[in-house]
């Protein structure tokens, strides 16, 4: 019989691009659906017959990489359909995060050398604020090291810069996903699915197939998540402050029991312990099962977060001692450089996850209407 | 698990053959009883678990809603739809004794990590009968060897074994094969979980004719049958016609062995089917296809070189779940036979006879919507509607082999028997003996069944015989 289309189980078919072969995938999916019950992909996939180039990006960046497909795949290597539907879903969600990124070649760059850019970044910036925290000596705290002017002219612009260019991002994402206006129920439907982080829970609360082969275990969405609310308690923390500062004229340092201090600890701490967790499971995960060539990029990313947590915390145990000068110019060196490269590094992926977990939220809700 | 050759001699209490549904439900259950195990799975890990890889559900009587299940499905229902599809080929004894355990393997089940998740979309219709594994069979069997090696049993793979020593009514050992290296192991206890012999082409040609070259096997290529073969030419007894297999029809582009679920194809009965000439050769229409995709196997073997074509035009492309692979697709129809390789002229005729016959009423892709041809012969008795919307599109359609029904014959307490009566110490599960519930067709998710439940029997008969 001669053939007018390529097979999805041809050999000579697989792997074109990342966006080609997890089509090439998903087609196979579709045509078994025993994995609907773990996440919200498979139930996504069975939607639709047909898999434009943004539906592909769309259901990569859904896809939590929990694993559990992977591993009650029939047709996992070495069978012949060779689906390892994880990994061609994490390869085609860091290359539609290199290809939306504004400026592009940027986030090229750090994808590729992650661990190398931060560390040279990291280091850079903090010889730089220890430069300049010798010029500095008005005020008290921190501040005796380096002014408040000073520290606000320089993060402010380094914090909405990336977030604009994030801005410039997700409006592609938006636009290549086909996503229409939001409705209030979307927004509610995204924020307890990433809150609870459901995509990760393997679909019954059970977890994921991460750090220990086919079993399951739910020790990545706990650290996770440790990382994820330790990091908006610290960004509390900062905005506690800075309201503490321009609104009732009572700047840094701030004792134990103030809001800064109460949110601020404990996210340190949350941070430090989810992100030491997440490096621990990622070094027993199989690479791949995730984008083998991404791993550098995403193992500095945790180490970043890991940096800013644990300088954060030393810096409030180091008060009142010489310490803090060193101290400081580490903490605001990693900092920064989380800043700087939150929109071309793993960070910008909690930004187009909730993207996608928005427009699944819309796609299910038209689906149900 | 360990991998060393050296740890396969040992004191076995229970060596179970084959590692698959019923395998493993024996090995933990005996184990669970306190006695040493030790499982030869004959396929490398990859491909560990044999067909279980490659279901779906498990076909459960329940009373009341249990856990997916809705409803309630009875003992008396159930056996109803088994005489329906075995037409009444089978062991009344041993049916109602499957049917009737199935209700409390289902917690067992979750109890030892299985994990059920609602109907999937597109098998609403067996939500109330079938409870569906979260990720498939292939979940299933990853669970029952995590369990298993929590257990302590041991398991080797890449284990084929050859020979299964009998002496009189004792099994006395076995002798695997096991990275080329031929080793005798000794056990007071074997449990036979070996499958068919459906992937033993040779054998399956010897059985059916050699027609049987043309199928596709749509399983694991391990189940060849060797250790029921020993068993045989040692004796045993056995049950089920030596010559079938089940079979039904799918995509005929589907690759010889493991193609599992995707290969299916539901579009016949909206389709016209002809064969290699271009003639039709059986009613599309007679039922919905869950009720007839089996028959078809047997029909498309039937036909010259063993294969067939589905015809169906743009109107019908999106009344059945897509299959993997994209019909070929063409503007007239002459054209589409050329793609198929099929003489372009007859095959319009055939379909021009067939838009003739069609008559006006309604169409109801989801029901017997009555809607048949007049005065064609073979008729198209539901959704005969003409073919005329282009593009056309065409799928091949070939025998895809499930598994065979020759097995080996067991009691209620899943024991094997010899030419001279019941063995001392040899018990049998799964494929390698469900032909003596299933003697012909089959009903979705009842194998899995089968497995576990003389799974569980043969790993606790065993494990009291050994205690």
């Amino acid at each position: 019989m001669s053939l007018d289309v390529g097979l999805q189980t041809d050999p000579e078919t697989y792997g074109a691009t990342a966006t080609d072969e997890a089509r090439r995938q998903i087609e196979i999916c579709n045509a078994c659906r025993y994995c609907e019950g773990y996440c919200a992909v498979f139930p996504a996939i069975t939607r639709q017959k047909v898999f434009a180039d943004g539906d592909i990006t769309q259901l990569a960046n859904l896809c939590h990489n929990c694993r559990g497909c992977y591993h009650a795949c029939q047709y996992a290597p070495p069978h012949d359909f060779a689906l390892n539907l994880p990994r061609a879903l994490a390869e085609t969600r860091a290359e539609s995060w290199e290809r939306l990124a504004w400026p592009r070649p940027l986030a090229q760059l750090f994808q590729r050398s992650g661990v190398a850019l931060a560390l040279a970044l990291a280091a850079g910036i903090a010889l730089l604020f220890l430069a300049v925290l010798g010029a500095a000596g008005q005020g008290r705290g921190f501040y005796a090291w380096m002014g408040h002017g000073a520290m606000v002219a320089i993060f402010l612009p380094s914090f909405l810069l990336p977030l604009a260019a994030l801005a410039v991002s997700l409006r592609r994402y938006w636009r290549e996903v086909g996503g229409a206006r939001l409705h209030r129920r979307d927004l509610s439907d995204a924020v307890v699915a990433a809150g609870r982080l459901r995509n990760l829970s393997g679909g019954q609360g059970q977890g994921c197939n991460y750090e220990i082969g086919d079993r399951y275990s739910d020790a990545r969405r706990w650290m996770h998540q440790a990382v994820m609310y330790g990091f908006l308690l610290c960004f509390a923390a900062t905005v506690a402050g800075t309201v503490l500062h321009y609104g009732f004229e009572r700047p840094a340092p701030y004792g134990f029991w103030s809001l800064p201090k109460l949110l601020g600890v404990p996210g340190g701490l949350l941070l430090t312990l989810g992100a030491a967790g997440l490096i621990w499971l990622k070094l027993r995960a199989d690479p791949d099962l995730g984008a083998p060539d991404r791993w550098g990029g995403e193992m500095a990313f945790v180490a970043l977060l890991l940096a800013v947590a644990v300088t954060g915390l030393a810096l409030y145990a180091a008060t009142g001692t010489a310490a803090v000068g060193g101290l400081l110019a580490l903490h605001l060196g990693s900092v920064l450089t989380l800043f700087l490269l939150t929109p071309y590094s793993k960070m910008a992926h909690g930004f187009y996850r909730f993207a996608a977990l928005l427009r699944e939220a819309q796609i299910a809700r038209g689906a149900r209407r | 698990m360990t991998d060393v050759p050296g740890c396969m001699d040992g004191d076995w209490d229970v060596i179970v053959v084959g590692g698959g549904n019923a395998g493993m439900c024996a090995a933990i259950e005996a184990a669970e009883a306190g006695a040493r195990v030790l499982i030869l799975e004959g396929a490398p890990r990859a491909y560990r678990g044999g067909n279980s890889r490659h279901t779906r559900n498990f076909r459960c009587m329940h009373r009341a809603p249990l856990s997916v299940l809705i409803d309630r499905y009875d003992a008396a229902e159930f056996f109803d739809d088994l005489v329906r599809v075995t037409g009444g080929e089978t062991d009344e004894g041993l049916a109602r004794l499957a049917i009737g355990m199935s209700e409390e393997c289902l917690p067992w089940m979750e109890a030892h990590g299985v994990r059920f998740q609602p109907s999937l979309s597109g098998t609403l219709s067996l939500g109330r009968t079938n409870a569906f594994f979260l990720g498939g069979g292939k979940a299933l069997v990853n669970a029952y060897y995590n369990t298993a090696e929590d257990l302590g049993v041991t398991v080797f793979y890449d284990a084929q074994v050859r020979h299964v020593g009998v002496d009189g009514r004792r099994f006395t050992h076995v002798e695997v094969e096991h990275r080329e290296t031929r080793r005798r192991i000794a056990g007071r206890a074997v449990v036979l979980a070996a499958g068919g012999f459906q992937a033993d082409i040779d054998w399956l040609a010897r059985a059916w004719g050699e027609s049987a070259r043309n199928f596709l096997i749509r399983g694991t290529p391990y189940n060849r049958g060797v250790v029921l073969r020993d068993m045989i030419d040692q004796g045993a007894r056995t049950v089920g016609d030596p010559t079938q297999c089940h079979a039904v029809a799918i995509d005929g582009r589907a690759p010889k062995y493991d193609g599992g679920i995707v290969t299916r194809l539901d579009c016949v009965p909206f389709s016209v089917v002809v064969n290699r000439d271009g003639a039709r050769f059986y009613d599309e229409g007679e039922d919905v296809w869950p009720k007839r995709y089996a028959i078809w196997g047997r029909l498309v073997a039937a036909q010259p070189d063993q294969v067939a074509y589905s015809i169906i035009d743009s109107q019908a492309i999106d009344l059945f779940m897509p299959s993997v692979y994209p019909p070929v697709a063409a503007d007239t129809l002459p054209e589409l036979a050329r793609k198929l390789g099929l003489p372009p002229e007859r095959v319009s005729r055939t379909v021009a006879d067939f838009n003739a016959a069609c008559g006006d009423g309604r169409f109801d892709p989801q029901n017997l919507d009555g809607l048949a041809t007049r005065g064609l012969d073979p008729p198209k008795t539901n959704w005969a509607r003409p073919i005329v919307q282009p593009p056309f599109y065409g799928y091949s359609l070939r025998p895809g082999v499930t598994f065979t029904y020759l097995g080996l014959k067991v009691d209620a307490g899943a024991r094997a028997a010899g030419p001279t009566g019941p063995y001392d110490n040899v018990w049998s599960a799964g494929e390698m003996m469900a032909g003596s519930i299933l003697g012909q067709g089959y009903l979705a998710g009842f194998g899995m069944t089968i497995g576990t439940v003389f799974g569980r029997l043969a790993g606790q008969g065993a494990a009291a015989h050994v205690a």
